[in-house]
């Protein structure tokens, strides 16, 4: 199968200010990609390139094997669905109308949406255990159910592949888990799923593979526990780091702190 | 998601299910305003005879009929229109550059305007010609603002085009003060001053005729794409994330926005803080879904501005000019708005 995404010798970053080079990931069907790296190495950036929000200033991403520059947003927007950062709305939309918004690349210019669409929203609301929250207005509710909100929008959005900017920054401890948990019930009905996260137990959690950006460039690619070492978190964020499987078979990472 | 949420969503779902009836009340408000309005002035006519001149069914009050085609009911009429206008396109912005704060001149329509019409006044130009100035003036300052804003690449789109407005609006606002100084202070200066604070005193039957057509041109683009106005509202990256041509949809909503405001600020004159004020107030009691906060918006702004205008003309002998009521209003509610906290926007 081809992959859903696939970038090739992708440079990303502004005219004059370029982020990153030479970026290669393809993503499978099915597949949960992690991507781990420091602050301010270009994750977004890559993020909002494979989208099209930003051009590629080298190179090229593919889409279901269409280059991304040949496709409108409206069939961009029906292969890759986006999750941004949980953010603020500027204007108190319901919940319900904030995911049905997620159908637009399904309607013509002039149509709004219709029962058709309002029974895919409550569907992904559904899935995402949020139904109770349809009414309730984005801008007061909490940080956490925003960004199961804005997960759900994309679930509705009905794409073969998900891209998540750190789907659980922000987040307090429960929720984190909760995001991480509706990623793996996703992944297991067959969504690729591209996220990144500053923390690496939860690229053991829920990912089949995980990359390394690193100064604008990938420098490794591969199964979690085979890219996730000591070694590789110290060079990354340059911390002592003790990897440990617990006695569930779950692996967690332990930063050694300074004395 | 415990029981304060329960609670909110239990308000929330009374206040927005509400909206529908809310709508069609605020239908029978405006015919209701608009009959009351076209009942009460200098030649009082009752309720029969206003039926009857509605109608085309014989009137034996020949001063009346006379009264309500050629003066009253345009005047009445204008006032729906260009409150529906205002609000609409204000509705329209406001969502447009996700700022609560924003009126519908805030691309520079309205001074664009006042100023095409104020050099139709200091060229002595028949009224016609001030409308036709006044129309194009609004349209070619907003498409300016729209040229220069779209020739600053690599910048936030929103933020440059804002910029563009309050520039190329402080500059024709120069030009307005220059062709002021120039003006004949006996015969053209009042006109000017008059204008640049709005009346519907002088509408004309033809003006309402006039400009009905593009109003209707704007608002059908607008009702069209409402959808897609709304998921403009999230901002350009959102938007096109979700398979939305953001810039393309903003330069067609814009220019209905702007089509229908300059068509309307002719007849009228600037006319401020409808624009500003209504949208806010429609957005708290319908919420921001553009679905309904058009109609909503609309239909308040064409009764408020009926209520103020019919003030205007029945309150004195001498007739204040609505721009100066709308301001009067305007300001101490808004500042009531605000000092109420943040409900309707964030």
């Amino acid at each position: 199968m081809s992959p859903t995404i696939e970038t090739q010798d992708l440079g990303i970053g502004y005219p004059g200010h370029p982020v990153g080079r030479g970026i290669n990931v393809a993503i499978s069907p099915g597949e949960v990609v992690c991507l781990l790296g420091p602050n301010g190495c270009g994750k977004t950036t890559l993020f909002k390139t494979m989208l099209g929000l930003l051009d590629a200033q080298e190179g090229e991403v593919w889409l279901d094997g269409a280059p991304l520059t040949s496709l409108p947003r409206n069939e961009v927007a029906k292969r890759i669905a986006y999750v941004p950062q949980a953010h603020t709305a500027h204007f108190p939309y319901r919940v319900i109308d904030m995911v049905l918004m997620g159908r637009t690349a399904h309607l013509g210019t002039f149509a709004t949406p219709g029962p058709h669409d309002h029974e895919r929203a409550n569907d992904a609301l559904d899935t995402l255990g949020i139904t109770d929250l349809a009414e309730a207005e984005y801008t007061r509710i909490s940080g956490g159910q925003r960004q199961l909100a804005l997960v759900a929008r994309a679930l509705a959005q009905d794409t073969p592949t998900l891209v998540m900017d750190e789907p659980t920054a922000s987040l307090d401890f429960g929720n984190q888990v909760l995001v991480l948990e509706q990623i793996m019930k996703l992944s297991g009905t067959g969504l690729s799923i591209v996220l990144s996260t500053h923390n690496p137990d939860h690229a053991f959690a829920c990912a089949n593979s995980v990359a390394i950006l690193n100064e604008g460039a990938i420098c490794a690619h591969g199964a979690p526990e085979k890219v996730i070492t000591p070694k590789q978190l110290h060079t990354l964020y340059g911390v002592e780091v003790s990897i440990e499987k617990l006695r569930d078979g779950q692996t967690v990472c332990a930063p050694s702190f300074a004395h | 998601m415990g029981m304060q949420m329960k609670a909110d969503d239990a308000t929330l779902n009374g206040r927005r299910l509400a909206a529908m009836p809310f709508i069609a009340g605020l239908v029978i408000l405006v015919v209701l305003l608009a009959l009351g309005a076209a009942m009460i002035g200098a030649y009082p006519v009752t309720l029969g005879t206003l039926m009857r001149v509605l109608t085309g069914t014989g009137v034996s009050d020949a001063t009346a009929e006379t009264v309500l085609l050629q003066v009253r009911l345009p005047r009445v009429a204008a006032a729906l229109i260009v409150g529906a206008a205002l609000a609409g396109a204000g509705a329209v912005y406001q969502g447009l550059f996700r700022n609560p704060l924003v009126s519908p001149d805030i691309l520079g329509v309205s001074t664009g305007a006042g100023l095409g019409a104020v050099l139709g006044i200091f060229l002595s130009m028949p009224l016609a010609f001030v409308q036709l100035f006044a129309f194009i003036g609004g349209l070619a300052t907003v498409g300016i603002v729209y040229l220069i804003a779209s020739s600053v690449i690599g910048r936030e789109p929103v933020l440059v085009l804002v910029l563009a407005g309050v520039v190329v609006g402080s500059l024709a606002g120069a030009m307005i003060s220059l062709l002021k100084v120039l003006a004949d202070p006996y015969d053209q200066l009042p006109a000017i001053t008059f204008w640049l604070l709005g009346s519907l005193a002088s509408t004309r039957p033809q003006d309402v005729l006039g400009v009905i057509p593009a109003v209707v041109v704007g608002l059908v683009p607008l009702v069209l794409m409402r959808w897609r106005i709304n998921v403009l509202s999230l901002g350009d990256e959102e938007a096109r994330a979700l398979g939305v041509e953001a810039g393309r949809v903003r330069l067609v909503v814009v220019a209905a926005a702007t089509l229908m405001t300059a068509s309307v600020v002719a007849i009228s004159g600037v006319i401020g803080w409808v624009g500003l004020v209504i949208p806010h107030i429609a957005r708290m009691i319908v919420g921001p879904n553009f679905d309904r906060l058009l109609p909503a918006s609309m239909l308040l702004g064409a009764g408020y501005l009926l209520l103020v205008d019919t003030c205007a003309r029945t309150m004195a002998q001498v007739e204040t000019p609505l721009g100066i009521l709308t301001a009067i209003l305007g300001a101490p509610f808004f500042l009531w708005l605000l000092a109420r906290g943040r409900e309707g926007w964030n």
